[in-house]
Formats: structure tokens, sequence, C-alpha cells
């Protein structure tokens, strides 16, 4: 009986077809990208069953954790025109180098005194550096005041639209930090906010 | 090197001496290999899910403008947010009717709500109005939560106000501040 010769197949697998695959998805999550950006204080944002998605452009973050105020200008443009309508208005002299390091910066959270040292760090100190809060209290002109007005102001001018401001709270923080941030958007007439929540699903 | 040599043994003896035709096949295994990377890559570093974000309106603070609407105290449900996760609740005015003190979830301040808008709207045929007043003692999540529970109600009458001292009162006598 003659032996039935197995044909020998190539091991060779053509893989035009899953590098293209590959590249296509590569790309598509390349564009759609941006990048994460690391809060500087954790907050375990509440659960609710809001569904309704933050705007990709023209908004403003408070983060608030730990009793600690951070804040957030959504845009490069946005956060040039801000920073240098703060210098004007209360006269504070920053250097080129320092406007262009607060416009890469996402979120900061250092009161308005030391702003100038805090953005001459160098990268590696400003991460290490404690960033101890933007100052609120319940009077007429705190930091906070000032940003949220100027960045409303700046938003405004850029982009003819005002911004929508959005709190972003650790669910254990206590409710008079909260109710002080909440006073000092009401001081300049911002009403109707967002408050940023997780997905949580309704349980009947 | 992904490729096996699988042809026969080499041809013996003479014959023309042809020039090696050189494959066109590259190997691409290496690209996939580096394109997967890249792509997991990417995946882990973008926020897949941008955060969901929950309106909020605050009455307006302008002192000049006193423009507010009376409601009927007989529809108007207080809710006293105290420490330990716990609130308070009572319907009418203050110190007419003894605060209950509730939890918050699906038993406590849902069933409530849903109870009480029913009775309610069968008593006066209007909507009732939620008066949130978180104390001092109270977390940011309760007051999340309590405005969370009203929206899964459908209730749309509500209001964060601040806390009166006689309220404080009334949830230090509950042990709740």
């Amino acid at each position: 009986m003659p032996r039935v010769k197995v044909a020998r197949k190539s091991t060779a697998i053509d893989m035009t077809a899953m590098c293209d695959v590959a590249f296509l998805l590569l790309t598509f999550f390349i564009l759609s990208a941006k990048p994460k950006t690391e809060d500087p204080v954790k907050a375990e944002v509440p659960a609710s069953i809001a569904k309704e998605a933050i705007p990709e452009t023209d908004y403003l973050i408070i983060t608030v954790g730990g009793g600690k105020a951070f804040f957030t200008i959504e845009g490069d443009d946005v956060r040039r025109e801000t920073i240098k309508a703060m210098a004007d208005q209360y006269k504070i002299p920053f250097t080129p180098a320092q406007i262009n390091t607060f416009v890469h910066t996402e979120s900061f959270g250092v009161p308005l005194s030391t702003l100038p040292q805090f953005l001459s760090l160098n990268p590696a100190e400003r991460i290490a550096y404690k960033q101890p809060g933007i100052p609120v209290d319940t009077t007429e002109n705190n930091d906070l005041w000032k940003w949220v007005n100027q960045a409303r102001k700046a938003n405004a001018l850029l982009h003819n639209k005002d911004p929508r401001v959005a709190i972003k709270g650790d669910s254990r923080e206590e409710y008079p930090t909260i109710k002080k941030i909440i006073m000092t958007l009401q001081k300049q007439h911002v009403d109707k906010f967002s408050l940023i929540t997780s997905l949580k699903t309704v349980s009947k | 090197m992904a490729e096996l040599d699988t042809s026969g043994g080499g041809k013996k003896g003479g014959g023309k001496v042809r020039s090696k035709k050189a494959s066109t096949r590259v190997d691409l295994t290496a690209m996939v290999d580096l394109a997967f990377l890249l792509i997991t890559f990417f995946i882990l570093t973008t926020t897949l899910q941008k955060p969901k974000a929950m309106d909020l309106v605050m009455p307006d603070k302008d002192e000049k403008t006193n423009q507010q609407l009376p409601v009927a105290a007989s529809r108007t449900l207080t809710l006293l947010l105290g420490s330990n996760n716990k609130l308070e609740w009572y319907l009418g005015e203050t110190g007419k009717t003894a605060p209950t003190v509730d939890n918050y979830g699906k038993n406590g301040l849902r069933k409530l709500l849903f109870e009480k808008s029913k009775e309610v709207l069968q008593a006066t045929g209007k909507d009732m109005f939620v008066i949130i007043k978180p104390s001092d003692k109270a977390n940011y999540n309760n007051v999340v939560t309590a405005m969370d529970e009203l929206n899964i109600v459908g209730n749309q009458s509500r209001a964060i106000v601040d806390i009166t001292p006689q309220e404080i009162e009334l949830l230090k006598r509950d042990g709740l501040y």
C-alpha cells in the first residue's frame, strides 16, 4: 500500500490584511486620542443617572478634593488670553516663558501670589510640588472668583460663548467646601452649572 | 525567518544555472507586532468615556430682584441632610410637623419621594416642591444623591437652600449633626 503523502504547506500566513487593519485602527486611535490628564488631586466623583456629557470645548472645571480647589481651563487659546488678562488686571508681571508654561498646564491649584514662582519651576519640580489649592472664601474677591471671571471673559472674547462651568467634587468632600465654590460662582451670576458624575444604572 | 523551507530536496546534477528569483514577499510580522503595540498604547492612554454631568440650577442670589413665587407649605417637602449618610424630612412648615429620619437609597428616599409626590398631587392637584437643605455635616455625595433621586422620580421643582439654625437643632436632637 502506498503511503499517503501529506502535502507540505507553507507555514507563512499572509499578513497584509492584518497589517492593514492594525494600521487602520492605529490611525483611528491616534486621531481620536486626547491624552489623559492627571488630576492634581484624587477626586472620586459621585454617581448619578445623568447621561449628558460635558461639551468638547468651552468649559471650565473646578476640581475639589481634600478641601482644595483646582481650576482647569479648556483650550490653549483661552488659557493664554486668561493669563494675560489676569496679568493686566491684577498687575502681576509674567515673563513670556511663564505664560507659555501656563498655557501648557491643564489644571493648577496655587494662589495667585505664588503662581509666578510655580510656573518658573522645571517640569519635574512642578509635578513634585504640593499645590495648596486656589484660595476660596466667602468674600467677593477671592482668587477663584478672579480666575473664573477672567476665564469666562476670555472665552466669550475668543469663542463668543459663555463657557459651561463644571464642578468635579470628591464624593466624601464636606458640603461647606462645595458651598463656598457654589457661592463664588453665584457671586458672578453663574446660576447654572454642571456637577460631574459617573454613570449609575437605576436599580428598580 | 517566518517561512519554513518546505521545498523538496535540492536538485542534483547539472543544468543551467538560473539567477535566483527573489521573492517579492516582505515579512510583515514585525510590522504587525509594532502596530498592535501602538494600538494598545493608544487605547490605554485615551479617555474612552467622557465624564457625565448633572445640571444644577441654583436660585438667583441677587438681593435686588426679589421675584420669588410663594409656594404653599402643604406641598413643600423639606429634606435636611445630616451626618452619617442620613437625612430627615418633613412636609409643610418647619416645626409644625416632626421630622422623620430616613436614609438614601431606593427603599428610603426614593420610596418617600414617590409616595409623597403622589399624595401631594392627589391632595392639591399640583406637583410637589422639594427643598434640599444640606447641613455642614453632609457631604457632597449626599447632595448629589438627593438631586439624583429627584431626577429619577422626575421631580423638576426643587431647590438647594441654606439650612436655618432651627433646623440644625432638629438634626442635633436626632443625633445627625
